[in-house]
């Protein structure tokens, strides 16, 4: 965690599409009279999705006055969840897991592929293609080491299939989210080692 | 009403209270950063754990409510480890820099570090360092010393009602601002520095001049406005050093507005310190006995008709009695204390006052404000109707000035046309319990102000306002001194000329002497040829068109009785001498009676407040209210269609001591900066 601040560079102002409105104003109708506030992180998501991926301070007013609510409440939820990007991102956003098993199954190396590839963290890339941050657990560890990126999990990665992913991306190609090796899901690699005779008949256990 | 056990001491306190208000009446002491009485309780700095029995941990006691059979330990090992524990985490990032710190002396960290600090620190890393602030020009930031109570954010947003400051970021990282570092908007604004228990806020026009051990601390009573704040006037030496707000739950809480506690350093510029006499169309310095044979030389055979006195906002009860008397014995019947040409009516105490009284704000569920900007006039008291608004059930209409209040009401018109017809507003009115009116300056101050004010009786009278103990008519008025000028009668006699009056009789020649006791909103251009004595503290208008000038001493410089709008008399004290040869204001009038050879009655402050209480007998009744009684019934008149206005019109710049003050000048800029980007 380190301090997060607004992006100097702003917009002039912001406005949700007629689309989103009319969402918003069904996610704010969900909530009882006077507790219009609690729309607020829904709506700031879906405010960033409109904006390339990051919330704008014009955005944060915006929807502080959508929600009667005062502007530094609104910046406190802004600024307290990291989730909201308050400077601007790559089009495709790495996030990468740094913590303990992440770290153990080989992050620092996926670190120095996003350096090499995107460049330092938190900066956009020279075409604006990629930008990268590390990030606390992501709660797939299962699969560690991964990123995600934008709204897909790249799972059991190591250097060169990070690599790869980070490639083809930037080619315009499409790729498969999930684990990144032979595996489908959390399966163990190379096949079973318990559970092997499901399907056979009981050779009786202690349960 | 839950019983429990404290250090062995039993106690009952009232449903709903806290342990640490449990603890407290049984006498035993918690520290405590986040916990403030009239704040929400936040429960986030953890000193003030206490151990409880068949609870497996210390318990914050701030935030549990007492119950019955608690058995609470606040001396044991435990508890003072598990403290010490919370003050070393607070420790781990505020930095060691008390010497420096205008905290230093009377921060609640310093003070408890004392008692539950460690002598060294285990934290080898760098501490936190956090970028300054903006706040204004009153209030100063070092945010590294911030421990994050969140004092001032609670303050802001339930006393204040101008939430602006918040916590952003999260964690360590966590930082009190505003919305991009904006200036603080709220005139009660400073109030976060006495509650700020480090030194992450501190005063910026006080900084680094003044330690709080060597100031003489002086009890008093504020002028800015007509609340009659108690304030500790704090001096070194001959300077007033600054104004802190004193606790009193019937008047002020302990909050004080940005004007009260800032303008001490008017006290200091444009003071008039000589007399001065004007030659040649130049003032230049006089003594004293040339000033007054200077005066005496234009009275003596002066037609009493021809003369006339104006009492200002900020004199005290003293001068304007000495003045009164002083033109009695002239046989003059041209007084007024009401510069601002209020029609209130001086002969009946409950028609010009605050009935209901500040504390009962609390009780009232409906109010209906004629004419007046509370924000502005009387920060204090919009702070009361904001505390009575968020305790919920309160209806607010505002007939008046479409503003900001910070609460919420029902606008109900601009001018006196709406007060005959207030809509459904009439009802809540008549069905509440206990029904405020509340009538500005705004409203009075014009020509048909006894109209208005006739209207605003009627209206109470028919709303059911006055009921057994309960009297919902007041008056809300702007300046220090009008209400002890009208309870002393400091208004025209039979016959007599008003202010008006009085500047129309200057202008036409028939009136050729004008005595000012401190009197500078009135239009000096009316004043004509006729002969201008002002007596007060500061260069302001008053002492710009006078032919001699007398000093006179601030309200910091005098012991004076003052009455505020609820007609609470108060005793200022004098914490510093008024400087050169300026004096006590009443031994002023007193001297010139002499010269004039009509010397009045009394010789010491003893006897002329012996005077006073004897023509007045509420004056002696110091800090309590004696009730006014029934209110009068008014001839009404036309009511003009002409919208009511607010008196202030610049909350920072209302009397000459706040003119003077450069802190309240960057104030006022500041306010006008913010109105112009507002408005783009």
């Amino acid at each position: 965690m380190s301090v997060r601040r607004l992006d100097p560079n702003q917009p002039a102002s912001f406005a949700f599409t007629a689309e989103n409105l009319d969402w918003a104003k069904k996610q704010i109708a969900k909530y009882p009279q006077g507790k219009q506030a609690s729309a607020i992180i829904p709506l700031f998501w879906r405010a960033q999705e409109q904006h390339d991926g990051w919330l704008p301070e014009p955005a944060i007013r915006y929807v502080a006055e959508m929600l009667g609510m005062d502007y530094i409440r609104a910046l406190e939820v802004a600024t307290f969840y990291t989730m909201f990007n308050l400077s601007p991102v790559g089009e495709h956003f790495v996030q990468l897991c740094g913590t303990t098993p992440c770290w153990l199954r080989g992050a620092d190396e996926l670190k120095e592929v996003c350096r090499k590839h995107i460049g330092p963290e938190k900066t956009v890339s020279a075409d604006g293609k990629f930008s990268w941050m590390e990030v606390e657990c992501l709660g797939a560890c299962v699969n560690a080491p991964m990123v995600q990126i934008n709204a897909d999990f790249f799972e059991d990665l190591d250097a060169a299939s990070l690599e790869r992913v980070l490639t083809d991306l930037r080619a315009g190609r499409q790729v498969k989210p999930g684990p990144q090796n032979e595996r489908h899901a959390s399966e163990p690699i190379g096949g079973l080692t318990s559970l092997t005779n499901v399907g056979q008949p009981e050779t009786g256990g202690s349960n | 009403m839950p019983k429990l056990i404290v250090d062995g001491i039993e106690v009952e306190v009232e449903n709903g209270a806290t342990l640490l208000q449990a603890c407290e009446e049984a006498g035993a002491e918690i520290p405590r950063f986040c916990y403030h009485e009239r704040l929400s309780i936040a429960g986030n700095c953890r000193m003030c754990l206490v151990e409880v029995e068949k609870s497996p941990k210390p318990v914050a006691s701030c935030a549990m409510p007492a119950a019955d059979g608690m058995v609470v330990h606040t001396k044991t090992e435990q508890v003072k480890r598990a403290r010490e524990g919370v003050m070393e985490f607070l420790l781990i990032n505020h930095p060691l820099d008390c010497p420096i710190c205008d905290q230093g002396g009377e921060c609640d960290l310093q003070d408890q570090s004392m008692a539950y600090g460690v002598d060294g620190s285990r934290f080898h890393e760098n501490k936190r360092a956090v970028e300054e602030k903006y706040m204004g020009p009153l209030v100063k930031t070092v945010m590294t010393r911030c421990i994050h109570c969140t004092r001032c954010i609670r303050f802001s947003q339930e006393v204040a009602g101008v939430p602006e400051l918040g916590a952003i970021g999260r964690g360590e990282d966590m930082e009190i601002t505003t919305y991009l570092e904006h200036a603080l908007t709220s005139e009660l604004s400073a109030n976060v520095v006495d509650l700020c228990p480090v030194g992450a806020l501190t005063f910026r026009p006080f900084a680094y001049t003044a330690r709080p051990w060597e100031l003489k601390k002086t009890e008093s009573v504020d002028v800015m406005d007509a609340v009659g704040s108690n304030i500790r006037v704090d001096a070194r030496g001959a300077e007033v050093m600054r104004i802190l707000p004193r606790l009193n739950d019937d008047v002020n809480e302990e909050w004080i507005s940005d004007k009260t506690r800032f303008v001490w350093d008017g006290l200091k510029t444009q003071r008039l310190d000589t007399p001065y006499i004007k030659e040649n169309g130049k003032l230049r310095p006089a003594s004293w006995d040339e000033a007054f044979a200077a005066i005496a030389a234009k009275l003596n055979g002066a037609k009493p008709e021809s003369i006339a006195a104006i009492a200002g906002d900020l004199a005290c009860a003293e001068s304007m009695k000495a003045l009164k008397d002083l033109f009695a014995a002239l046989g003059s019947k041209n007084i007024d204390c009401r510069q601002d040409g209020a029609k209130l009516n001086a002969g009946n105490r409950a028609s010009y006052l605050f009935n209901s009284t500040i504390a009962g704000i609390e009780e009232a569920d409906a109010i209906l404000l004629i004419g007046t900007n509370p924000r502005i006039e009387a920060p204090i008291i919009n702070a009361r109707i904001l505390k009575r608004a968020r305790a919920g059930g309160l209806k607010v209409g505002v007939v008046g000035p479409r503003v900001d209040l910070s609460y919420d009401y029902d606008y109900l018109g601009a001018g006196p046309q709406s007060l005959k017809d207030l809509g459904a507003f009439a009802d809540v009115l008549k069905n509440a319990q206990r029904p405020m009116i509340v009538v500005g300056q705004g409203a009075l101050a014009r020509a048909d102000g006894a109209a208005v004010l006739a209207e605003a009786l009627a209206l109470a009278k028919s709303a059911g306002a006055v009921s057994g103990e309960w009297n919902g008519f007041n008056v809300l008025h702007t300046a220090a001194a009008r209400v002890a000028g009208l309870d002393l009668g400091f208004v025209p006699g039979e016959g007599g000329r008003d202010v008006a009056g009085i500047l129309d009789g200057a202008s036409k020649g028939e009136v050729s002497f004008v005595y000012l006791l401190g009197a500078d909103e009135i239009d000096m251009g009316k004043l004509g040829s006729a002969f201008v004595v002002y007596q007060g503290t500061h260069g302001d208008a008053g002492a710009h068109r006078a032919d001699v000038i007398l000093p006179g001493a601030a309200y910091t410089e005098k012991p004076a009785t003052w009455v505020n709008t609820e007609g609470r008399v108060q005793l200022g004290r004098r914490a510093v001498f008024p400087p050169g040869e300026a004096r006590e204001d009443w031994t002023i009038v007193r001297a010139l009676s002499g010269v004039l050879g009509k010397p009045l009655p009394y010789d010491n402050l003893a006897a002329l407040r012996a005077a006073m209480e004897a023509d007045t007998p509420h004056f002696a009744e110091v800090d309590f209210i004696v009730p006014a009684g029934a209110l009068p019934d008014l001839p009404k008149g036309e009511l003009d269609a002409a919208p009511f206005e607010s008196p202030v019109k610049d909350f920072y710049m209302t009397n000459p001591v706040a003119r003077a003050s450069a802190v309240m000048a960057e104030c006022a800029a500041g306010r006008a900066r913010q109105r112009i980007q507002a408005a783009e």
